[in-house]
This record gives C-alpha cells, sequence and structure tokens, in this order.
C-alpha cells in the first residue's frame, strides 16, 4: 500500500499583551517607565499590602476604549474587574486583576493587508485590562531567584484572535499591522524588546476539511516577531511529524529557545489552570456610557488603513509605495508635508523610500531624528530633478544636509557637488574620454552601442561624478 | 460528596499542607457546609441581576498622576529574604 501522507491545516490563534502608555499604573500612582533601580517604583497598593485599595486609573480606561474603537470592537456598556487567583513569586497578592466575563471590548476584528490590495479579516475575541506581573531573575550561581515589583501593576490590554490565522506568516503580517495601528493610537511603546508588547501562540494542527479543532499547544517566550514566526513554523513541523506518525499532541505549554531555534516543553513549578475567578471586591464596577464612546470615537486618529488608502488616491501612489509611507506616522506625515511643497509626489515618495529612509535606518532613529526638515528635503529633490545636481550628488548633498542646518545652495557650493551641464565644458570632456578610448570607439561605430555607457562611465569619472550623465552621452553619441 | 482528594485538592491551591487526619474531618466539614449553603440554590432568581458588587457604586477613578513611591531600602525591609535590590525566593526555574 503507498504510504499516504495526510494533508493539514495548520490553525493560529494570537494572544497579544500592550503595556499602556499612561503616567502611572493601573490602580495606583507609582510610576509606570520601564527600566528603574528595582523595587523603586513600589507602593502598598501594586506591592497587595493589607489594608491597600486599587483604584482604576481613568486615562486606563479610556486608552482600551480607543484600541477596541481602533481594532473594531463593541465596548461593554458595564464592566467590572475580577481577581485571578494563582501563586507564584512574581504575584505579591497571589492573584492578579483581570477581567472575566466582561471585557471592556469583543467581537472585533483586523484586517491584515496581504497581496494585490486584498485583505484578510482576522477576528477578535475580546481585549479586557489587566494588571502586569513583577519581574523574575534568576540567579544561577545562588540557585535563587530574584523579584523586582516595578512592573507590577502595570496597565496591560490583552488582545485575543479567534483561532482565524493559518499560517506563520499570516500571524506575522497580523502582528505588523496590529502594532502599526497601536502606534498610531499612541497608546503603546510597543517595544518587544523592553516587553511593552508581548505575545503567545496557541497552534494547532487539523485534517485539511475537518471543522473540529486540534489539540493545541500554547506557545510563549517569543522576544520579536521574527521569533514568533520561527516559533509557529518549528511547531507546525513538529505537530505535522507526530501526528503523521499516528501520534498524539500533548496539550501543553511550550517555550521557544531562540539560540537552539526549538520550542521546548516547559518545566514550571506553577499549579494546573484553576484560577478560581470571582470579582474583585476592592474595585466597583463601570457603566461606561454610549456618550463617552461617541466621545473617543470622534477622536480617533486616521489609522493605517485609511491612511493608505487616502494616500494612493490623493497622491495617485501604487498600493506599494502607499503602504511603505504609511509604515510609519511620522514618515507618512513627512511626506504629506513635503507634497506640499513639491507636486512631483512619485519623486517625493521615491526620495523618501529609498535614500531617506535608509539614512534614517542606519543611524536606528526614525525620519524625526534626522536634522532635516520637508523644505530643504524637497529642495534637493526638486534639484535632482532638473539636473542640477547629479542622483549620487544630490544622496550626498541630503548626506550633507542632515548633518547641518546649512542651506541646500550652501552645501552645493562648499563641496562642489553641483552637476556640470554646460555643454562647452562637457563637449571638451567628451573629446578627450574619445580620443583616450579609440579601440572602444570603434566598436560602438562597427553597431555595438553597448560601450556607450563604458564612455559615459569614463567622463563621470573625470568629472568626480558631477558631469551630467545624460546630457554628456548625448553629446558622446553625437560626437562619434 | 466531598471525598479526600478535593480537600487536598483545595489545599493545595491555597498551599495548606494537610495530613491524613487532618484531611479526613475536614472533608465532612466541607460537605456540611455546602449542604447548607446549598439551599439557596431552591430560590429562583432568574429575575435578579447578578450583584457584581455589595456597594451601590460605580465609576469610582483616579486622575492619571504619579504618586511618590516607596523606596527600595523601605520595601525591601518587609522581607526576610533580599539581594541585590530585590526580594530573594527559592528558584523557581529549573
Amino acid at each position: 500500500m503507498p504510504d499516504e501522507k495526510k494533508q493539514f491545516e495548520t490553525v493560529i490563534g494570537l494572544e497579544v499583551h500592550l503595556q499602556l502608555k499612561t503616567k502611572s499604573k493601573i490602580f495606583c500612582g507609582c510610576k509606570n517607565t520601564f527600566g528603574g533601580e528595582p523595587n523603586t517604583q513600589t507602593c502598598p497598593v501594586c506591592l497587595g499590602l493589607p489594608g491597600s485599595l486599587p483604584v482604576l486609573n481613568r486615562k486606563v480606561l479610556e486608552y482600551a476604549i480607543k484600541t477596541g474603537l481602533a481594532l473594531n470592537c463593541k465596548i461593554n456598556s458595564f464592566i467590572k474587574f475580577d481577581r485571578k487567583n494563582y501563586y507564584y513569586p512574581d504575584l505579591p497578592k497571589a492573584y492578579q486583576i483581570s477581567q472575566y466575563d466582561s471585557p471592556v471590548c469583543y467581537d472585533g476584528f483586523v484586517l491584515v493587508p496581504q497581496e494585490k490590495g486584498e485583505e484578510k479579516k482576522i477576528r477578535l475575541t475580546r481585549a479586557h485590562l489587566e494588571e502586569d506581573a513583577g519581574k523574575l531573575m534568576h540567579d544561577h550561581n545562588a540557585n535563587c531567584s530574584l523579584v523586582d515589583y516595578n512592573r507590577t501593576g502595570t496597565p496591560l490590554l490583552e488582545i485575543v484572535t479567534q483561532p482565524d490565522i493559518r499560517s506563520a506568516q499570516e500571524a506575522y503580517d497580523y502582528l505588523q499591522i496590529l502594532k502599526l495601528t497601536l502606534q498610531y493610537l499612541d497608546v503603546s511603546d510597543c517595544d518587544m524588546e523592553k516587553g511593552s508588547l508581548r505575545c503567545d501562540a496557541n497552534i494547532s494542527l487539523r485534517v485539511m476539511g475537518e471543522e473540529k479543532l486540534g489539540v493545541k499547544t500554547e506557545l510563549k517566550n517569543m522576544n520579536s516577531f521574527k521569533a514568533v514566526k520561527s516559533a509557529l513554523l518549528f511547531e507546525e513541523r513538529r505537530q505535522e511529524g507526530i501526528l503523521q506518525s499516528g501520534g498524539k499532541i500533548t496539550q501543553e505549554t511550550r517555550l521557544w529557545d531562540e539560540n537552539k531555534q526549538m520550542t521546548f516543553t516547559m518545566r514550571s513549578k506553577e499549579e494546573a489552570h484553576d484560577y478560581r475567578y470571582f470579582p474583585d471586591p476592592d474595585l466597583v464596577p463601570f457603566v461606561i456610557e454610549e456618550k463617552a464612546i461617541k466621545g473617543i470615537a470622534e477622536n480617533l486618529p486616521e489609522l493605517p488603513f485609511d491612511k493608505c488608502n487616502r494616500i494612493k488616491k490623493e497622491y495617485d501612489l501604487s498600493d506599494y509605495d502607499a503602504w511603505v509611507l504609511v509604515g510609519s506616522l511620522e514618515t507618512a506625515d513627512f511626506f504629506e508635508a513635503c507634497a506640499k511643497l513639491h507636486r512631483n509626489y512619485k519623486s517625493v515618495c521615491n526620495w523618501i523610500s529609498g535614500p531617506l529612509l535608509q539614512e534614517a535606518n542606519a543611524r536606528k532613529t526614525g525620519i524625526s531624528g534626522l536634522k532635516i526638515e520637508p523644505k530643504r528635503f524637497v529642495e534637493i529633490v526638486k534639484k535632482s530633478e532638473d539636473g542640477s545636481l547629479s542622483n549620487l550628488g544630490a544622496k550626498d548633498v541630503l548626506k550633507q544636509a542632515l548633518c547641518s542646518d546649512k542651506s541646500i545652495e550652501q552645501i552645493i557650493s562648499e563641496k562642489g557637488l553641483a552637476q556640470v551641464s554646460d555643454d562647452a565644458t562637457l563637449e571638451k570632456i567628451a573629446d578627450e574620454v574619445i580620443k583616450a578610448n579609440l579601440s572602444v570607439v570603434e566598436q560602438i561605430k562597427s553597431g555595438d552601442e553597448k560601450p556607450l555607457g563604458f564612455l559615459v562611465g569614463q567622463a563621470m569619472k573625470k568629472t568626480q561624478g558631477k558631469a551630467n550623465p545624460k546630457k554628456i552621452g548625448e553629446i558622446i553619441k553625437r560626437r562619434l | 460528596m466531598i471525598s479526600e482528594k478535593d480537600v487536598k485538592y483545595v489545599a493545595s491551591l491555597s498551599r495548606i499542607h494537610l495530613n491524613e487526619e487532618e484531611a479526613k474531618p475536614l472533608a465532612k466539614d466541607l460537605e456540611k457546609i455546602l449542604n447548607y449553603v446549598a439551599k439557596l440554590q431552591k430560590l429562583d432568581v432568574k429575575q435578579i441581576a447578578p450583584t457584581s458588587h455589595v456597594l451601590p457604586l460605580n465609576n469610582v477613578f483616579r486622575e492619571d498622576i504619579v504618586r511618590p513611591s516607596l523606596t527600595q531600602e523601605e520595601t525591601l525591609n518587609m522581607t526576610v529574604d533580599k539581594m541585590n535590590g530585590s526580594f530573594k525566593v527559592p528558584k523557581v526555574i529549573e
């Protein structure tokens, strides 16, 4: 009998924990910042000392509603907080204040851009508020763990998808557009390295065509979107291997090991999940009025999808170009400021998405971290278009402009970067090049035009790149 | 029926160590308590909204303002075991 291989479908759901960037913590006035000396940002409330009372930070609820609306969620008119009970040293109260059955947001969706302008809808089950736990460090020499409670009580919004994701790449794309949306909303730093955005993944396989979900594993400890993708790809292969050989998947939590590029069963002393949720009597419920929701909705910023579509239309750009520009809010803003000054939108777009973003990336900053404003930038673009700067020359001027306040004219004259376009000079150079390369000239004369580029290159070299390449090309051709 | 196993499970969730002699009578006690409370099940509460809080209060907020925290010293004075500015606990991961 031939060895029949089953076809499997991958089913993925993601949970994103997002730290909201309020000034203070969710239930107390401690500073909500990353990187302080251990245990210097704690108080009786976030340490869970007897007699202390948590009070909800108004801004936290506002950010949660704002995010929920941007993610097309419904907002619950009545919410409350519940205690999730478990023992772990990073949880000083032995319970986490979370939301069990009345999350702030529910029933939303995220549209993920696909190739050719298509989009895929990933449904969201819910987004609820909770408090972050402390940070554990493990000291292998002293055989102990150290706890820093600064992070305890940091406001978290947990955003949970339906099992709508069908591949590791789709999971990656979802995370990208989610992060971009959150950055536009300005509710979080979204910095995975600092832990302000964390992602756990549930993955299972089922025989193609089957309705029922297979047994899933939960993946944790991925520290970048790339790691999420790699962990999912690894787990997909691992599960398929087991299923193909007739084995069964064990439902468990697995940790991603970035060095080994593998997932491993988590060995933890944490109890079986039995959280005994109940309403937290320390916090009163919240009634969210339609009016309040409307107020927040009216103040939502233009979101990536809308901005992309508008920019595409308004400036007659391709889907690809528009997505590059809306890839960060400041890039989009910079482009629109430039477009006001110069109507050759495609050219402005190319100069931003090419040279300018290259410089920004090389310096590991955004465009706002560069010392150039739309006015001088557009001047460079214009000078490259009208031939007063060569392409290379213009890039050079841009580099210089990034590290000084000097005017573009001044940079060009100081560096002698102006492109040589006057006929007399160019004709002289053309003559010299032709004389020095007679054998090449013969080749061209006999009908092979390919070496013409070589002659232009020689002319450019002679002028240290300052000759107008189009013009010198024409002159050489004419003189042959 | 509350078994000794149930008692031990509940005890373990609360990190309470019980030996056999302690667990046995507790199973009986727990069962009595549950039976007593079970009377409530007979009431018809279909028309009553679940109580989520006993106080007739809603929407108690604080503004997003930073207040002084405890110092590291004040915080760590509350523990018996500390190291490098942190609480020291038995190792929790292999």
